[in-house]
């Protein structure tokens, strides 16, 4: 990871994207969150594109050193010109109360490569999609296990 | 490892022990010589020692190997998830021989009487002496950390006793782990001190994630360009307290262990080493992943392997634990390849082996001003007394009774730690005994209610460290030891689904998931903990019982292996 997309924790969450990125935080509200739900939300979010594996690269701790703020970087494989680029990217917690974690969203410029901070409240997977200027899209996920702590190791 | 030439005058001796006749425990100890423990053939340029998870006894001890080591997953059946017979099969030593008893749990406490105690750094300073006269100029010693803590000196310096018999032995290099359990500031303050450096690639701080300590040191041994990276233990901040190093982030990191290596050689290391506290599986799994690294020494899960282990070009070394082996690998390096080793895993028999007068010396100075609590005997033990095993060692259960009796609990939880000696049955119980298992700087003694469900979750939780079938997930600990409670343990379902029939011993009624429990326990990863140090509440207890007695239990129920 550089120290230039590690630093989107200081608020410099924008330059640290650095592929001109417009917006975030899309946070859809669930009533019961889990892999159903994630896929209800990503699916509105894909317009009902269905996402292949592949492309897109999660980085996360296996086991989280802090549930309140794990770290993640997402990269996904484009060459990011007119021709062929990543129109967004859609990270998901699968077992957080609402799944939708952010949304960054890009024009064709620079590197389709994000890195923020999340809570997780519990042990999950963590997905990522990623929306392509073709129209299709995909994914990669991660289990992250949050240990409940407490008794030593 | 000794050969079986060596042994074959063992065999005789060994045969009359169980007899138990005092000339055949002299004739066994006599068959063991210093020289027979040194005796390598050298290859090549470079020799390199290692030892690993000393936990800080600098004095012989007796180390029971576990019995129960499973292995789930793609690891099933491999070492080190091989225990008593099985492994005397696949290694080809012969039960009643001193490798038997350095490396397994088999007929463990009748062979002590025969082979006695194990380790002592007075005795890891001779044969480090005698190795470097034979290579001086090749030979490198590299301690695979844990060597600051577990021990009642460790605790009273700060780990300052052991950063100055490491400096007196002539470590090269280090990496840590139990090291951090002194907080941030200590930790700097002994690495100041420290005459060798302290490495580890996967430490970075949480604000900036830039390096904390550096990653490779470099040497040139008989004339090869020699660089070593450093690797900590990868959950620090997870199964240890993470408020004494809030700022400092750790994690397996195998992708920048990945450019270290390239970086090395290209700038032109002959020969890779990675030093590492990841633990076995996770070593195995990240020598699969990570190219070019030529050998890794292990640390952590304490596994004691007498032949090296090949994944792809790596050679894994596990060099066990308390001091109770020394490791020599010598590779010959040709063209930036190693292109021929031999290795030993040599136990330390502390009877056989000549103790190293500047170490005793160094050893008696430092623990003279603590005389009166380490030899202070509190009780006698009439069964054989160990921690090492996935689910349960009698010391354990000692601690968990303790815990019971004294704060007056339901049930009892002790961590799943797998330093702490053995005792062999008939032996006395010292301070410095209880303090060997319970050397921690968050000793506190909670006592608090927990609801069923609660308790299963933990049991759950630290399962999925032990048997999650992916090794990166493993934190490399055993299980959660309980007092009062017995339970079935599935190590082959997935997490919340392993722990079942979970019940009360007492009363023989079923642990209810809404029902509150008193329960009593130590090593609250938890900042604010209140309670009695655990070393007290041990302590008070034996002092009352005077004599105790644990055979296995058979509390929990192990299915699925």
């Amino acid at each position: 990871m550089s120290t230039k997309t590690s630093a989107v924790t200081r608020r410099t969450v924008l330059a640290g994207i650095g592929a001109g990125a417009a917006a975030m935080a899309v946070a859809p509200k669930l009533a019961h969150a889990d892999k159903a739900a994630a896929d209800d939300s990503l699916a509105k979010l894909l317009g009902g594109v269905k996402p292949h594996d592949g492309k897109v690269k999660i980085k996360l701790p296996q086991i989280a050193e802090n549930g309140n703020t794990v770290p993640f970087t997402v990269t996904v494989d484009s060459p990011m010109t007119e021709a062929s680029y990543v129109k967004a990217i859609h990270v998901v917690a699968e077992g957080n109360p609402t799944p939708g974690v952010a949304s960054f969203y890009f024009t064709p410029t620079g590197k389709a490569e994000v890195s923020m901070r999340m809570r997780l409240g519990k042990t999950q997977d963590v997905r990522a999609v990623a929306l392509m200027s073709d129209g299709t899209a995909w994914q990669a996920s991660q289990e992250v296990k949050v240990t409940i702590g407490g008794c030593g190791g | 490892m000794l050969t079986r030439r060596d042994f074959l005058q063992v065999a005789a001796a060994t045969a009359v022990l169980t007899s138990q006749a005092p000339l055949a425990r002299a004739a066994a100890r006599q068959s063991i010589t210093q020289d027979q423990l040194l005796a390598f053939k050298p290859v090549g340029q470079v020799t390199l020692l290692n030892f690993t998870d000393i936990h800080a006894q600098l004095k012989p001890l007796y180390f029971r190997e576990p019995s129960v080591n499973v292995g789930v997953g793609e690891v099933k059946g491999l070492v080190p998830h091989l225990t008593g017979k099985d492994f005397l099969k696949k290694f080809g030593i012969k039960a009643g021989t001193p490798e038997a008893y350095a490396f397994t749990s088999e007929d463990f406490a009748a062979l002590s009487r025969s082979y006695g105690r194990v380790g002592g750094l007075d005795r890891m300073a001779t044969l480090v002496k005698a190795i470097r006269a034979q290579r001086p100029g090749n030979t490198l010693l590299i301690d695979c950390g844990d060597t600051w803590q577990g021990s009642y000196t460790s605790l009273m310096t700060k780990g300052e006793d052991m950063v100055d018999a490491m400096n007196l032995l002539g470590v090269d290099l280090m990496v840590p782990h139990w090291e951090f359990q002194y907080g941030e500031a200590r930790v700097k303050e002994l690495i100041s001190k420290l005459k060798f450096p302290f490495l580890a690639q996967n430490v970075k701080d949480t604000e900036w994630e830039e390096d904390v300590f550096p990653h490779t040191a470099t040497f040139e041994r008989g004339g090869v360009k020699i660089a070593v990276i450093g690797q900590a233990f990868p959950y620090t901040p997870v199964a240890n307290p993470r408020y004494m190093i809030p700022k400092w982030s750790f994690g397996i990191r195998d992708e920048e262990m990945q450019k270290k290596v390239d970086a090395a050689r290209a700038a032109g290391a002959e020969l890779i080493v990675v030093a590492s506290h990841n633990g076995f599986d996770v070593d195995r799994k990240m020598a699969g992943r990570v190219k070019g690294i030529d050998v890794l020494l292990t640390g952590h899960t304490h596994d004691a392997i007498p032949q090296v282990v090949r994944v792809g070009d790596t050679l894994l070394v596990a060099s066990g634990s308390h001091g109770k082996f020394l490791a020599r690998l010598d590779v010959e390096v040709k063209n930036k390849k190693v292109t021929n080793y031999a290795f030993k895993l040599m136990p330390v028999f502390t009877d056989a082996i000549a103790a190293d007068a500047d170490m005793a010396a160094f050893i008696e100075k430092v623990r003279a001003p603590h005389k009166a609590v380490l030899e202070k005997t509190l009780a006698r033990t009439e069964s054989l007394l160990y921690r090492r095993g996935n689910v349960n060692g009698t010391f354990d259960d000692l601690i968990c009774q303790a815990l019971l009796d004294e704060r007056d609990a339901q049930i009892a939880l002790s961590p799943g730690f797998r330093w702490g000696a053995s005792l062999p049955p008939g032996s006395d119980i010292t301070a410095e005994d209880v303090y060997n298992q319970t050397a921690i700087t968050y000793p506190n003694a909670y006592r608090s209610e927990m609801s069923g469900q609660m308790l299963k979750d933990i049991l759950e939780d630290v399962a999925d460290n032990l048997y999650n079938p992916d090794p990166y997930y493993q934190q490399g600990g055993d299980m959660v030891r309980v007092g009062g409670l017995g339970y079935r343990l599935d190590v082959a379902k997935p997490i919340g689904s392993r722990i079942t029939d979970m019940t009360l011993l007492k009363s023989g009624e079923k642990v209810e998931a809404s029902k509150p429990y008193t329960v009593a326990g130590w090593a609250s990863v938890n900042e604010g903990t209140q309670g009695p140090p655990v070393w007290d509440v041990v302590m008070n207890w034996l002092e009352k019982k005077k004599t105790v007695n644990f055979g296995d239990s058979q509390a929990v129920k192990v299915v699925g292996a």
